[in-house]
C-alpha cells in the first residue's frame, strides 16, 4: 500500500448516485405518462394501436411503481449507504478489497435486476401481486443481490473505528431485515412448469397462499414495504444529512432511540387496514387500525426531532435550497404519517378505501417526503463525492418550488377527487338505490385527473432541472477544498 | 371462561404490559444519563465529527483496533 493518507472510497456511492437518478426519471416520466392516460384515455394509444399493448395503463403501471419503489428509491438507499456506512463508522471501503469487491458485485447484480425487470414487466410478465410483480426467477436473483448487500452492512460494521452505531445505521438494518423478511415470505411461489411436470411457461408461478391468506400476508408485504422502504431508510438519511448540513447535532438522541424502537415495533402490525371491511377477520382489522394510530407517535418523534435540530438556526432554512428541501421532505413525513392513520380508522375508510385519495396519499409521502430526502442527500453528497461544488443554487431553488407546487396540485387534487368518489359510490336514494353510475364520477372527476396530471409533470420537469445540476456539478462546477465541506454543502450562483 | 373473555384479559394485559415496557425503556435512557452511565446525546456528535481522521466518539478498544482495516494491507 502506498503511503497516500486514507481516505473514503466513494466508488460504489456514485454508481448508485447515477441509477438513483435515471431511474427516478424513468418511474416519474411513466407515471406522468399514467396520469396523463387517467385524464385524457386516448394517450394509452400514443403510439398507435400496434403498440398499444405496450403503452396501455395495465402494463406501464407495475413499471411505474417498481421503477419508483426498487428503482429510484432503492438506488438512493444504496448511494447513501455506501456514503453515510463510511462515515459514520470512520472505515473507508477503500479498506478492504474484499468489501469494494462486494460492492461492485452488487450494483453489477442489481443493474442485471434492473434489465430483467424492466423488460419482464414490458412483456406483460407478472405475478399480479402488488409491488410484488416479479416472478420466480427474478425474485431469487433479488434476494442474492440483498444477502450481497447485508454482507456489504455487517462488513463494513466488522471493521470499524467507531465503536457505537450511530442511529442511521440501526435504519439501514432494519431496512436490510425488514425487507429481507417481508420480501421471502410474500413471494413464496410454485413454479407452474417444474411442479406441473412441463406445463406451461418455466418463469410462471403460484403463490403459496390462497384467497384471504394471500391477501393478509400480501398486505403485511405491502404495508411494510412501505415501512421499511420508504421510511426507515429515509429516516436513517434524514438523521444523518440534516445534521450534518446544518451543523447542529440531532436535538434528542435518546428520542431517535425511542421512536426507531417504537417504530419497529408498531409498524408491523398496521397492514391490515388495508383489508377494512374484507373477509379478514374482524379482530385483524380493528388491530390494524389501532396501531395505525398508534404509529403517530414513533413517526412524529423521528420528524419532530429533526425540526428541533433546527432550533436557532431556522435562518439556514431561508438560506439554503439544500436545507429548504430537508425541511419540507419532514414536514410531508409528519403530513403524510398523520394522514395514513386517519384513512386507516374504520368510518374515515369506509369512505376513503379505493379512492383517488389513497393515491394522494402514497404520492404525498413518495412526492413530498421520500424523493425530496434522497435528493436532497445525493445533492449534499455531490460536492463530497466530486470535490466540486454544487453548479446551480438558483437551479436548486428553481426545482424546489416547481416540485413544491407539483406535490401541492397532486395531493389536493386527489382529496377533492377521492372524497368525491367516495360520496358519490355511497349515496343513495330513500329506497337504498344507488344515486349514481361509475360512469357519473368519472365525468366529475376529469378536472381534478387533469390537475393531477399537471401536478406530476411539474414534479418530472423539476427532476429534470435536479439531474441537469448533477451532471454539472459532476462535470464542470467550481473544484473544491476540503476545508469548503465541512458542514453547509458549497454551491455556484 | 370462553375464549373472547380470554382475549379480552390477554389484549388488556398486554397493552399494559407493553405501556411498562415503553416508559421503562424511557426511565432506562434518563436514568444512564444521571447516574452516569452512559452519555446517550454525545453520539449525535457521530455525524458531525465523520471524517476519517477525526478522533472516534467512542474508540473500539486497542485489542478490537489491531483488527481495524489490517486485513488487506
Amino acid at each position: 500500500m502506498d503511503n497516500r493518507p486514507l481516505e473514503y472510497d466513494y466508488t460504489i456511492a456514485k454508481m448508485f448516485m447515477l441509477t438513483t437518478v435515471l431511474l427516478g426519471i424513468v418511474g416519474m416520466l411513466v407515471g406522468v405518462i399514467l396520469a396523463w392516460q387517467l385524464a385524457f384515455p386516448g394517450v394509452n394509444l400514443m403510439l398507435g394501436e400496434g403498440l398499444a399493448e405496450y403503452t396501455n395503463f395495465s402494463r406501464l403501471r407495475p413499471l411505474h411503481t417498481d421503477a419508483v419503489i426498487f428503482g429510484f428509491t432503492l438506488s438512493g438507499i444504496w448511494a447513501t449507504w455506501y456514503y453515510v456506512g463510511q462515515r459514520v463508522l470512520k472505515v473507508s471501503m477503500a479498506e478492504s478489497k474484499f468489501l469494494m469487491f462486494l460492492g461492485k458485485l452488487h450494483f453489477a447484480l442489481y443493474l442485471l435486476v434492473v434489465v430483467a425487470v424492466v423488460g419482464s414487466l414490458l412483456m406483460g410478465i407478472t405475478t399480479s401481486k402488488e409491488y410484488a410483480e416479479f416472478e420466480w426467477p427474478i425474485d431469487i436473483a433479488v434476494v442474492v443481490v440483498w444477502v450481497i448487500w447485508g454482507m456489504s452492512i455487517f462488513g463494513l460494521i466488522g471493521i470499524r473505528r467507531e465503536k457505537s452505531l450511530y442511529i442511521s445505521i440501526w435504519y439501514y438494518i432494519a431496512t436490510f431485515l425488514g425487507i429481507a423478511m417481508l420480501y421471502l415470505f410474500n413471494n413464496m411461489a410454485i413454479p407452474t412448469y417444474f411442479a406441473s411436470g412441463g406445463i406451461g411457461a418455466w418463469y410462471h408461478s403460484v403463490s403459496m397462499y390462497s384467497g384471504t391468506n394471500d391477501a393478509l400476508v400480501q398486505w403485511w408485504y405491502g404495508h411494510n414495504a412501505v415501512a421499511f422502504g420508504f421510511t426507515v431508510p429515509i429516516v436513517a438519511m434524514i438523521y444523518y444529512f440534516l445534521p450534518k448540513e446544518s451543523g447542529q447535532a440531532v436535538y434528542s438522541y435518546k428520542l431517535s432511540l425511542l421512536a426507531f424502537w417504537g417504530l419497529m415495533f408498531v409498524y408491523l402490525w398496521a397492514g391490515g387496514h388495508h383489508l377494512l371491511f374484507s373477509t379478514v377477520p374482524d379482530w385483524m382489522q380493528t388491530m390494524g387500525s389501532v396501531f395505525s394510530v398508534v404509529l403517530i407517535l414513533p413517526s412524529w418523534g423521528s420528524a419532530i426531532n429533526m425540526l428541533l435540530t433546527m432550533k436557532g438556526e431556522w435562518q439556514q432554512v431561508a438560506a439554503s435550497p439544500l436545507i429548504k428541501f430537508m425541511i419540507l421532505a419532514s414536514t410531508f413525513y409528519m403530513f403524510s404519517t398523520l394522514e395514513g392513520p386517519i384513512q386507516a380508522i374504520k368510518s374515515v375508510n369506509a369512505l376513503a378505501h379505493f379512492t383517488d385519495w389513497i393515491v394522494g396519499h402514497v404520492h404525498d409521502g413518495v412526492l413530498g417526503w421520500v424523493a425530496f430526502m434522497i435528493m436532497a442527500a445525493l445533492f449534499h453528497m455531490a460536492p463530497r463525492v466530486f470535490k466540486r461544488e454544487i453548479y446551480s443554487k438558483s437551479l436548486m431553488n428553481t426545482q424546489f418550488w416547481i416540485q413544491t407546487l407539483g406535490v401541492v396540485l397532486y395531493f389536493t387534487s386527489m382529496w377533492i377527487a377521492g372524497i368525491t368518489q367516495g360520496m358519490m359510490w355511497r349515496a343513495h336514494d330513500e329506497f337504498g338505490n344507488l344515486a349514481y353510475s361509475f360512469i357519473d364520477t368519472v365525468t366529475v372527476l376529469h378536472p381534478y385527473y387533469t390537475i393531477r396530471a399537471v401536478g406530476g409533470t411539474l414534479y418530472l420537469i423539476g427532476m429534470f432541472l435536479f439531474a441537469y445540476n448533477m451532471y454539472k456539478t459532476m462535470t464542470s462546477a467550481r473544484r473544491v477544498d476540503e476545508s469548503e465541506l465541512q458542514t453547509a454543502s458549497p454551491m455556484g450562483a | 371462561m370462553d375464549i373472547a373473555t380470554i382475549q379480552a384479559y390477554a389484549y388488556f394485559f398486554f397493552t399494559a404490559f407493553l405501556v411498562v415496557v415503553l416508559y421503562a425503556y424511557i426511565y432506562h435512557l434518563y436514568s444512564s444519563q444521571w447516574k452516569g452511565k452512559r452519555d446517550y446525546e454525545k453520539y449525535g456528535n457521530i455525524a458531525l465529527h465523520d471524517e476519517i481522521d477525526d478522533q472516534p466518539v467512542e474508540q473500539i478498544s486497542k485489542n478490537d483496533d489491531k483488527k481495524v482495516g489490517g486485513k488487506n494491507e
